[in-house]
């Protein structure tokens, strides 16, 4: 295995990457021999994964040569022709995994995507679950698998087409020692049986990184070393990889050489922490079970386990964030009580992630927790000033913590768990990701709080060396403890030399398990084996495209919101629209206030509380009274009529008649306005006939209005037709721009990245299922309109929705092309809502015909999708439109096609920036 | 519940927010430019209505009723012929054709009273209804004005004298103004509280908080407080710096009577805002919910279309949501100048709503954090 490789795997030259201003990869040159293990090993957030997309095909390469199996990863023909020979698992916990999709469903979709088909995949599927033992938990969704399992299902996806070169990234992170190292032994198996296949991964675990064939050690955008363990070893004369790589690193980074040594803890104080029979379920699931433990006054207290064991559940019961289902937990010999303020104060938290506000300076971080933990106002200041020497945060007081290396960040995290002088400190997780020296530093302030403070400290981790510095550790599994001793004692008690041998043995018999499945890994005989030679499936694949179709409908069915969005959001709004915006104004207040009191004056109200429009309120009694009532909104319309007015119409003289009407909402006063007018012209009509005889009626010219396709002018007529273009653009445009969004924003879109799916294959499978949707949407709505709000449709129905299908094609296009630019979900919503609505209501017709519009929007209407399916609509529903007539807005409708779509194919990025 | 805990937290939100510029520019944005745009630009009743004439007349009259029509009112009308006319306006490209009759202005001279055929699309419901008024005015005024000296017109001198109230000149952009700072207000209560609440849960910052000594009804009283407050300032601004000062609408009645209004307004609304992103979960999750959300309650709410035009039934389901009780009480105050003893049924319903989304905000908050 130590033997030279003919020619390397991969070979970087002048390889630079910045992100903005931050430099991730600064000028790296490295040769990878092939058919080997390597190891990328340093902290967190020094270029490693960065290096590791690139490699994979990825990451737009900026400057500098990528040559991966033997082709320059810059030509696109090359990446085509080798990225299925490349398999690559990006960092995070199942992040390139569909979290709602079952292991068997993630699994046929990534085979799918390499061209198997159907019988060869379930072949496939159930051999590479077999080999990770994976087979009982077929149906399960990947949200719902542990952490080393996410990571297996991860490596059963990049296997599934027999990859000549795997990266994985950071595979173990997060994963118990068990899982770790059944993974490891897995690639072994995998690597034994077909030894051509060059492997590279990156981890934090330097144990990890003993049984590699080769390092890279890489240190803020460089490379440090590389070459074997035992030659690095060598080379720094260290004894283990950890101090190996502190050496490497430049003089002035190493800060102070001494060991971390924690003195041993003397007397036996009083329990500080003490949980009995502690019980947590979660519906059926046993998430802790039955933990019992007691630490004295003082003592450091290791807690360790895979993700999802059983840790976090246990420190928050003992936090009191949830309540025991049985069991109790207590804190200074009282029993946690949620409600007790008293005893949150005595204890500092720590939580997982990094928690503290990133929107706050590091000062101001202190001051808020000092404040809410109601400490004197006075001693505030002298304590934060303290905290800030004994942690070393003075220089970056004012900063910002996302500004700041995980490691001060850390530190300011324990700042600010110690400011009110807790008696407990719970830690969980706290050094995940942070380098080896600064991981030291930190174990040197938890050693110095728990012997001279006398701080209790319970504290959970992944790393061994640091359990070994705990008093005592606790190994959890499954919501169980399994053991609970010190370090040599656990060794000891299983005759191990390694605290992670012990681990692994307590997990295996807490398994019941003790070795995988020996057969040989079913990778070899998988189908593709055959075809790695084969020249890839080039040009447009239906499969591919089927596959992302497929995935996209069973993740919208798996997700309420989004689904009820696209099922019964176009319908509940055109109800809302549909009954919220009327324009027919009908039962109108009005009051009169009748200083007449003669017919004449009664046959003139009479005229205005007999119409449909307006409803008639008791009389008025004066002008306050007007005021008052027309004040509160009582009355839209007050008239006053005055006295002497029959006498006066009788005589023919001169008489004016008082109206006031409500004008707060403009459009409603003015047709309040032309009623009224039209009224009192229909009543002088009528009395000048009475007074002067018929033929004084005599006019020039009567105006004959025609009010066509709505000879009832009902404005649900009107509307609904230009209800359903809006909605059918809206929706469906939104959650085509969400679906590219969601998977840029939650990683999954690396799958688009590193495999052979085409940029159109990709849009097309994804747009097949929203195109259905919409016309379900649109029977729907069709159905609504004409039984619920009784539209009559005139047209032909199937012109119609033909038109309606070309429409959406076209919509759920412009929500892709807008994804393009957009990489957060929130904008994408809220652009794709702008973007798509502002030229539909402004130059689509709706309001003015696109005839009368003038200089751009005019060139917008007259190509806007919308413009013609509002026309078409319009046709269908009132006019009278057969087939023949619907096949022009069909044909400008179907031009707009393949524009967009081929606008976003072409703006599309096929590899990441 | 300690009320130094509700101002510290409540000090932390407003620091976090002034560190979001998205969100600064959405409020600005809100408070300033989105509702003077949409006053200036609310468009008169009639604007570029497309109409084409039939003149089949060719005589004097009838060109004088063709050249009456003009921008900004109308669009420069087309001539047609009668056969165009069914086919311009099935594709939609006409709202109005007007046929004039041959030997029209004969005819009316004689006293034969020709008819004037008027098409209107009333697919266009807005343009439809008031532009045939228009039409009809004008076509009249013109005839009459031709035909003035050949006859005298007997009618009786009843005169109607309309004036409207509150907006003597009917203009929309008064109106346009106080909805869009009323739509504002509604927006931004929803999703700075919700975001706010998510942006803690994404970050983990809301275990973090609930470890301390601090209560959920704390946390909940500290958003509210200061999104709240936020808003309230915002629509201050927006109603006294552009409302009244920039685009000059009158404003009849208390300003401050109206704020005290919106801070019930903000605690109801700010409190639903909870209860979404505790339902929501997600950032994206709670965007699409607040697009589901706000559009019902400003459509339904009165804000647009006046409620007693609804159904019934609306009317009342529309009585639980808090905007509906907002626009009726800031349009008597704004417009109408009424005061406390009009329009205290609205503040007290207000007060009850806010009360019950509270509550059940902080039901569900306990809930999202256990």
């Amino acid at each position: 295995m130590s033997e030279a490789a003919p020619s390397p795997v991969a070979e970087v030259a002048g390889l630079t990457l910045r992100y903005g201003k931050v430099t991730a990869l600064d000028d790296v040159t490295l040769a990878i021999p092939s058919g080997r293990m390597v190891g990328l090993i340093g902290p967190d957030g020094v270029g490693k994964s960065s290096l590791l997309s690139l490699l994979a095909g990825a990451r737009i390469i900026q400057e500098g040569e990528v040559r991966v199996l033997g082709g320059n990863l810059r030509e696109v023909g090359h990446r085509r022709r080798v990225c299925p020979r490349i398999a690559y698992m990006p960092q995070g916990l199942g992040k390139n995994l569909y979290p709602t999709l079952s292991v068997e469903e993630n699994l046929d979709f990534f085979g799918s995507l390499f061209g198997h088909d159907a019988t060869e995949r379930d072949r496939c599927i159930t051999e590479l679950l077999a080999a990770t033992g994976m087979l009982p938990f077929r149906n399960r969704p990947a949200a719902k698998l542990s952490g080393g399992m996410k990571q297996k299902l991860g490596l059963c996806c990049a296997l599934i087409h027999d990859p000549d070169l795997l990266i994985l990234d950071e595979p173990t992170t997060g994963v118990d020692p068990l899982s770790r190292r059944q993974f490891w032994d897995l690639i072994q198996r995998i690597r034994g049986d077909r030894p051509g296949m060059s492997v590279i991964t990156a981890t934090a675990y330097m144990e990890e990184a003993g049984r590699f064939d080769w390092l890279v050690a890489m240190n803020t955008g460089r490379v440090l070393a590389t070459g074997g363990p035992a030659q690095l070893l060598e080379e720094t004369g260290a004894s283990n990889l950890d101090e190996a790589f502190i050496a490497l690193l430049p003089e002035a980074k190493r800060g102070e050489q001494v060991a971390v040594a924690i003195p041993p803890r003397t007397g036996d104080g009083e329990i500080a922490i003490e949980a009995e029979h502690l019980t947590m379920r979660f519906g059926d699931f046993t998430a802790v079970d039955d933990v019992s433990f007691r630490i004295p006054r003082g003592e450091i207290f290791g807690f360790l386990g895979s993700n999802g064991c059983g840790k976090t559940t246990t420190m928050k019961m003992l936090t009191g964030l949830l309540a025991p289902t049985e069991g109790r937990a207590r804190l200074f010999g009282q029993e946690v009580d949620a409600r007790d303020m008293a005893v949150r104060r005595r204890v500092g938290f720590m939580t997982q992630a990094f928690s503290l506000y990133s929107e706050l300076t590091v000062r101001q971080n202190l001051e808020l927790h000092a404040r809410l933990f109601a400490m004197e106002e006075k001693k505030i200041p002298d304590r934060i000033e303290e905290m800030l020497a004994r942690f070393d945060l003075k220089d970056v007081v004012d900063s910002l913590p996302g500004a700041l290396p995980l490691g001060i960040r850390q530190r300011l995290s324990l700042a600010v768990a110690m400011i009110h002088d807790p008696e407990i400190l719970i830690l969980d997780e706290p050094t995940s990701g942070v380098d080896p020296v600064a991981r030291d530093g930190f174990w040197r302030s938890l050693g110095e709080l728990s012997r001279k403070d006398g701080v209790t400290i319970f504290v959970s981790t992944h790393f061994m060396n640091e359990a070994e510095w705990c008093d005592r550790i606790s190994l959890m599994h499954a919501g169980k403890v399994l053991v609970s001793d010190t370090a040599a004692a656990i060794i000891a008690s299983r005759d191990c030399d390694t605290l992670e041998d012990a681990f692994v043995r307590y997990l295996e018999d807490a398994i019941g398990e003790v070795e995988p499945p020996s057969d040989p890994v079913a990778v070899p005989d998988s189908p593709a084996a055959a075809s790695s030679e084969a020249p890839v499936p080039d040009g447009f694949s239906l499969r591919r495209l089927l596959s992302y179709s497929r995935l996209e409908a069973l993740q919208l069915r798996r997700d309420p919101i989004r689904l009820t969005m696209a099922l019964v959001g176009s319908l509940m709004l055109m109800i809302v629209v549909g009954l919220g915006i009327n324009m027919d104004v009908e039962n109108l207040t009005f009051a009169v206030l009748d200083r007449d009191q003669t017919t004449t004056s009664r046959d003139f109200i009479q005229d205005i509380a007999g119409s449909r429009y307006f409803t008639e309120r008791p009389p008025l009694s004066g002008y306050d009274d007007m005021d008052a009532r027309m004040r509160s909104g009582d009355l839209s319309l007050a008239i006053e009529i005055p006295s002497g007015f029959a006498a006066d119409v009788a005589r023919g003289r001169e008489v004016e008649i008082g109206a006031w009407f409500d004008g707060a909402n403009p459009t409603r006063a003015n047709t309040v306005q032309g009623y009224v007018q039209g009224m009192h012209a229909s009543w002088i009509m009528r009395k000048t006939s009475e007074v002067y005889g018929a033929a004084a009626l005599a006019g020039n010219f009567e105006l004959v209005t025609r009010f066509r396709y709505n000879p009832d002018i009902r404005s649900i007529v009107a509307m609904v037709p230009a209800i359903i273009p809006m909605l059918l653009l809206m929706i469906p445009a939104i959650l085509t721009t969400l679906s590219v969004a969601r998977e840029k924003e939650l990683g999954s879109i690396i799958n688009f990245y590193v495999t052979p799916v085409t940029r159109s294959e990709f849009l097309l499978g994804k747009q097949l299922p929203y195109i259905g949707l919409a016309l379900l949407n649109f029977l729907l709505m069709m159905g609504m309109a004409i039984v619920f709000f009784g539209v009559p449709f005139t047209g032909s129905f199937i012109g119609f929705a033909l038109a309606a299908l070309v429409y959406v094609t076209a919509t759920t296009a412009l929500g892709f092309l807008v994804s393009v630019f957009i990489s957060s979900q929130v904008a994408a919503l809220f652009a794709t809502a702008m973007l798509t609505m502002i030229p539909a209501v402004q130059f689509s017709g709706l309001i003015d015909p696109v005839s009368s519009l003038q200089g751009f929007g005019r060139v917008i209407g007259e190509i806007y999708p919308t413009s013609w399916f509002v026309t078409a609509a319009r046709g269908a529903f009132s006019k009278a439109f057969g087939f023949s007539e619907l096949v022009q807005p069909m044909f400008a409708m179907a031009l707009a096609v393949p524009v967009i779509l081929g606008l976003a194919v072409a703006f599309l990025k096929k590899q990441e920036r | 519940m300690n009320p130094k805990n509700v101002l510290n937290l409540g000090i932390k939100e407003l620091r976090g927010l002034l560190r979001d510029p998205i969100m600064l520019v959405l409020i600005i944005y809100a408070f300033s430019l989105s509702i003077y745009t949409s006053a200036s630009s609310s468009p008169e009743a009639l604007a570029n209505a497309a109409i084409s004439i039939v003149d089949e007349d060719q005589s004097h009259l009838s060109s004088r009723i063709v050249s009456a029509f003009y921008p900004p009112w109308f669009v420069q009308p087309g001539m047609i012929t009668t056969t165009e006319m069914d086919d311009r306006m099935d594709a939609g490209m006409d709202t109005f054709a007007l046929d004039i009759p041959p030997d029209f202005e004969r005819d009316v001279l004689a006293g034969k009273m020709p008819a004037i055929q008027l098409n209107v699309d009333a697919t266009r419901m807005g343009q439809a209804f008031t532009g045939s008024g228009y039409i009809q005015q004008i076509v009249t005024g013109e005839v009459s004005e031709y035909v003035a000296k050949y006859r005298a017109e007997t009618s009786l001198p009843v005169e109607l004298a309309l004036r409207a109230r509150y907006n003597p000149s009917l203009d929309p952009g008064w109106f346009g103004a106080i909805t869009s700072v009323i739509e504002s207000i509604t927006m931004l209560s929803l999703i700075l509280t919700g975001a706010a609440l998510i942006r803690e849960k994404e970050h983990g910052t809301v275990e973090h908080l609930l470890v301390m000594p601090v209560t959920a009804g704390e946390i909940m009283l500290s958003k509210i407080w200061s999104m709240g407050g936020v808003v309230l300032c915002g629509s201050a601004f927006a109603l006294v710096v552009v409302v009244q000062g920039l685009l000059e609408v009158p404003i009849h009645g208390s300003v401050p009577l109206f704020l005290a209004g919106s801070v019930l307004m903000l605690f109801a609304m700010t409190a639903l805002g909870i209860f979404m992103a505790t339902i929501a979960g997600t950032m994206p999750q709670f965007a699409l919910l607040t697009m589901l959300v706000i559009f019902p309650l400003q459509v339904l709410s009165g804000a647009m279309t006046p409620r007693e035009s609804m159904p019934e039934i609306i009317q009342m389901i529309m009585l639980a949501a808090p905007n509906t009780h907002f626009i009726i009480l800031s349009q008597a105050i704004l417009f109408r100048g009424a005061g406390f003893e009009t329009v205290w049924p609205q503040l007290l319903a207000l007060l009850i709503i806010g009360m019950v989304l509270f509550w059940l905000a902080l039901q569900r908050f306990r809930k999202f954090l256990g």
